[in-house]
This record gives C-alpha cells, structure tokens and sequence, in this order.
C-alpha cells in the first residue's frame, strides 16, 4: 500500500454522520468505549490514529457513518479528549462543528474503582460521578478518582 | 423529604441548625410525644451497639416507637434480596429509616430507592454523619468550635471518623494537625479537598511535638489487623497512648474525644481528667440523634 493510499483511506471524506476529530493521540479507542460503539453495534465506523497535526502535535480521528452524535453524548469524551471536535456531515458538508465541553455529571460511563463501593455490587445502582476540578467524585461512596480515568471505563 | 447521608451534603448553617436543636434537647426544652405516632426502622447490617441502642432511644424519648430487622442471617437478606428491595419494602412500612451497612454509598443508595427519610448510621468505611455531628457537638460544649486547633490522632487513613469530621471543621476555620503512624497517614483525596476548602492540615510524626497547640485531641484506635505481626503494632500502639503526664504538656483547656470503643489508646487513669470527654461525647449520641430524627420526621 502506497502513502497516497494510506492517507487517502484517513482522510476520505463521509456523506452523512460525525466526525470527531482531534482526539489526543492513542484515545480513539476509548473514545468509542465511551460512546458505546462496540464491533457489534450497527455504525460504519473509520478510525485514524497517530495522524500528524499542526495543531496538537498527533491526533486520533473517528468517523461515524449515518449517525449524528448528539452533543451531550460526544461530551462525556472530554473526559479523556478534552480537544476534541464534532463535526456534524450532511452531503459530505460539515453543517456544524464544535468543541467539546465537560459535563457537570457523567452516568453509566466510568466504573468506581473502590472495591467497596455499592456501585460494584449487585444492587440496581449506575456508575455515577460528579466532575470536579482534582477529577471524577463517586456519586456513591465519594472516591476521587484522579488519573488513568480510561482504565476505569465501563 | 430530608435525608442525611453525608457531612458532605451539610452547610455551616444547617450543622448549627442540628447542634441548636440538640443543645435544646439536652436542656430538655422538647415535646416528649414530638414523634408520638411514628415509627422508625432500623436496618443494621453490621453489628453496632452504640449506635443502634442510642437512635433506639432517641426514638423513643421523642414518643415514637423503633422496629428492627433483627439479624441479617435471619432476615430475607439471607435470601439474597438486594438493598434496594429490602428498602423499597420497608419505606412502605414506617416514617423513616436509619441504615448501617458495610457497603460504602449504601445509605445514598437507600435514599434513591426510599419513600421515606433515610438517616445513615455507618455505610463502610464511607460516612457516619451522626458521629460527626455529636463529635462537633461535644467541642461546641465545651468551646466555641469557630478557628478550633484540633489534632486528630490514630489511624487516619481508614478510620471514617476523621475524616468526616475534618470536613465538618472545614466550615469552621479550624486547623487541623495530624498525627498518624507511617502507613496510616490522612488519604491524599481527603488532603486535597481539605486543601481547596481552604483548610490547613500539618501533619506531624509524634504527638509530644503539637499537643501543646491544641485546643481538642481526637484519638482513633489503631487496629491491630493493620500491621504485619503483634510485635509492630505494640510498638506503635505504645507511642500513640495518651497518658495522664502526655496531657500534663497540653493546655488546661484541652479536651480528649474519642469515638469509642478504646483498646488501649487512651490509658484509664485519663478517665477522672478534666480533659476526658469521650464518655460524655458518647452521652451527647442521645440529644444529637433525637435533633436527627426530629428534623427528618416532624
């Protein structure tokens, strides 16, 4: 496969859906975890990662075809991809594009690491954390969790 | 519907307004038939004396009446039925519910799933705001809790007392030092957010080197489950007890709390002190419980 192809392939545009673009470098895949996009769910679905960038250096892109990511949705990746943008795509127009903003809340997204958190047991209770300025408080059991929040993604 | 869960959810202004009404109690100035009428539940899933026997009490000098799931073994829990269920149930039952659980977030939990006021009694290692409220009440009793020094001694890391109480001092400009054995040392998540409430926390090795600045001294018992063998945790309990010629250093005003139960932080011959106020602090359990319970039920 020649470069031209390759960069063909990453930047070959879609008729309708999102792009979400400017991902910090090696997020892509969580930023799916996160939205909940998973090899069995129905999107078409191109990822890009490591794509060099003048803006941020390298950068991860997702596309998803046909479906348009509602904006409270694609927030909850600010979480670990605070740079990024939505682009919304209609006959291969972006119609709209924004930034992403940090959500006051984020519910069913991240799973507390406490052990001892009612969250990990078996009682009807969803993952709940309230976004502060030092990280994720747990809704529940008021455990901070402060870094690696990807590895705690549910 | 009010519910108490956490120290977190309380400002300055409605922790005074409990310690009010509670100093009121204490004077006896209170309707004895206030919750003639209402019936509490107690739904503890750990084993708990003080705090069981007391908000049974409270309950009852306010005129109300208590029921009890008994013992866990003993209850459908045993059948496997989720806290949810159990609460969703019982909330149909009686006026409010106080709950202990070992599962830190049971009580905010309890509070989603109940119809009815849910007072947390202990949830884990998580919150105990009852505790919290009468440990600020016994230092109001004794002081004006505003800019109060406070050390807090023991085993700060897994003891939920302090950590509770910490933030309750935070509305009150208190200074905070703490005192703790390698290991066991104030999380850093607590720190933190002590920190952004604008709290100042000194921690120190040795209590000889800060007791001379306090105001108050809470002392927590360092579990002996904590350390690798017996040997170690003798040799840090021995340099944690407080002694008669320890407060001999401190203050005059000083006074010494206690959660309770003591092992043997605290040597006996403190008890007849001036300065020992664990006992008391453990009476003030009835008067905070029955402001508690009036505030979520009347």
């Amino acid at each position: 496969m020649t470069e031209d192809r390759a960069q063909g392939l990453l930047i070959s545009p879609i008729r309708d859906g999102t792009v979400i673009d400017h991902i910090s470098a090696g997020q892509a895949l969580n930023v799916l975890r996160i939205l909940g996009i998973t090899g069995t769910t129905p999107e078409s679905v191109s990822v890009a990662t490591n794509v060099a960038s003048g803006r941020v250096g390298r950068k991860d892109i997702v596309k998803i075809e046909n479906r348009e990511l509602r904006k409270e949705e694609v927030d909850r990746i600010a979480l670990i991809a605070p740079n990024a943008t939505i682009n919304i795509i209609r006959e291969y127009t972006v119609t709209s594009k924004k930034g992403v903003e940090t959500p006051a809340e984020v519910i069913g997204v991240v799973r507390c690491p406490n052990p001892g958190c009612i969250s990990n047991t078996s009682e009807p209770a969803c993952s709940r954390f309230l976004v502060t300025p030092n990280g994720l408080r747990c809704h529940y059991c008021d455990w901070l969790v402060t870094k690696e929040i990807a590895e705690h993604i549910l | 519907m009010r519910h108490i869960i956490s120290v977190r959810d309380m400002d300055r202004a409605a922790i005074d307004a409990l310690l009010d009404a509670a100093y009121e109690i204490e004077a006896r100035r209170y309707n004895p038939q206030r919750l003639a009428g209402k019936i509490l539940a107690l739904l503890f899933y750990e084993p708990s004396t003080r705090t069981r026997m007391s908000f049974e009490s409270a309950m009852a000098r306010l005129g109300g009446s208590s029921v009890t799931m008994g013992s866990v073994e003993a209850s459908s829990v045993a059948k496997g039925e989720t806290l949810a269920d159990t609460i969703r149930v019982v909330s149909g039952y009686v006026d409010a519910i106080v709950l202990r659980h070992p599962k830190e977030g049971a009580a905010r939990l309890a509070s989603e799933f109940s119809s009815v006021p849910v007072i947390n009694a202990g949830d884990g290692a998580g919150q105990h705001p009852s505790q919290t409220l009468l440990d600020l009440y016994t230092i109001r009793r004794a002081m004006p809790i505003n800019g109060v020094r406070v050390g807090l001694l023991g085993d700060l890391r897994y003891g939920r007392t302090t950590h509770s109480l910490a933030l309750a001092l935070s509305l009150y400009g208190a200074e905070i030092a703490a005192v703790a054995p390698k290991g066991l040392e104030l999380p850093s998540g607590i720190l933190r957010e002590l920190a952004d409430r604008g709290t100042s926390v000194t921690e120190y090795s040795a209590i000889e080197d800060v007791i001379a600045g306090l105001d108050v001294l809470y002392v927590t018992r360092i579990q002996r489950e904590r350390f690798p063998d017996t040997a170690s945790y003798l040799d840090i309990a021995s340099s944690y007890r407080i002694t008669p010629e320890l407060i001999g250093l401190a203050r005059d005003h000083l006074i010494v709390l206690h959660p309770l139960p003591r092992v043997d932080e605290i040597d006996p011959r403190v008890d007849a002190m001036p300065n020992a106020k664990y006992f008391e602090q453990a009476h003030h359990g009835i008067p905070v419980r029955m402001a508690m319970l009036s505030e979520v039920l009347a």
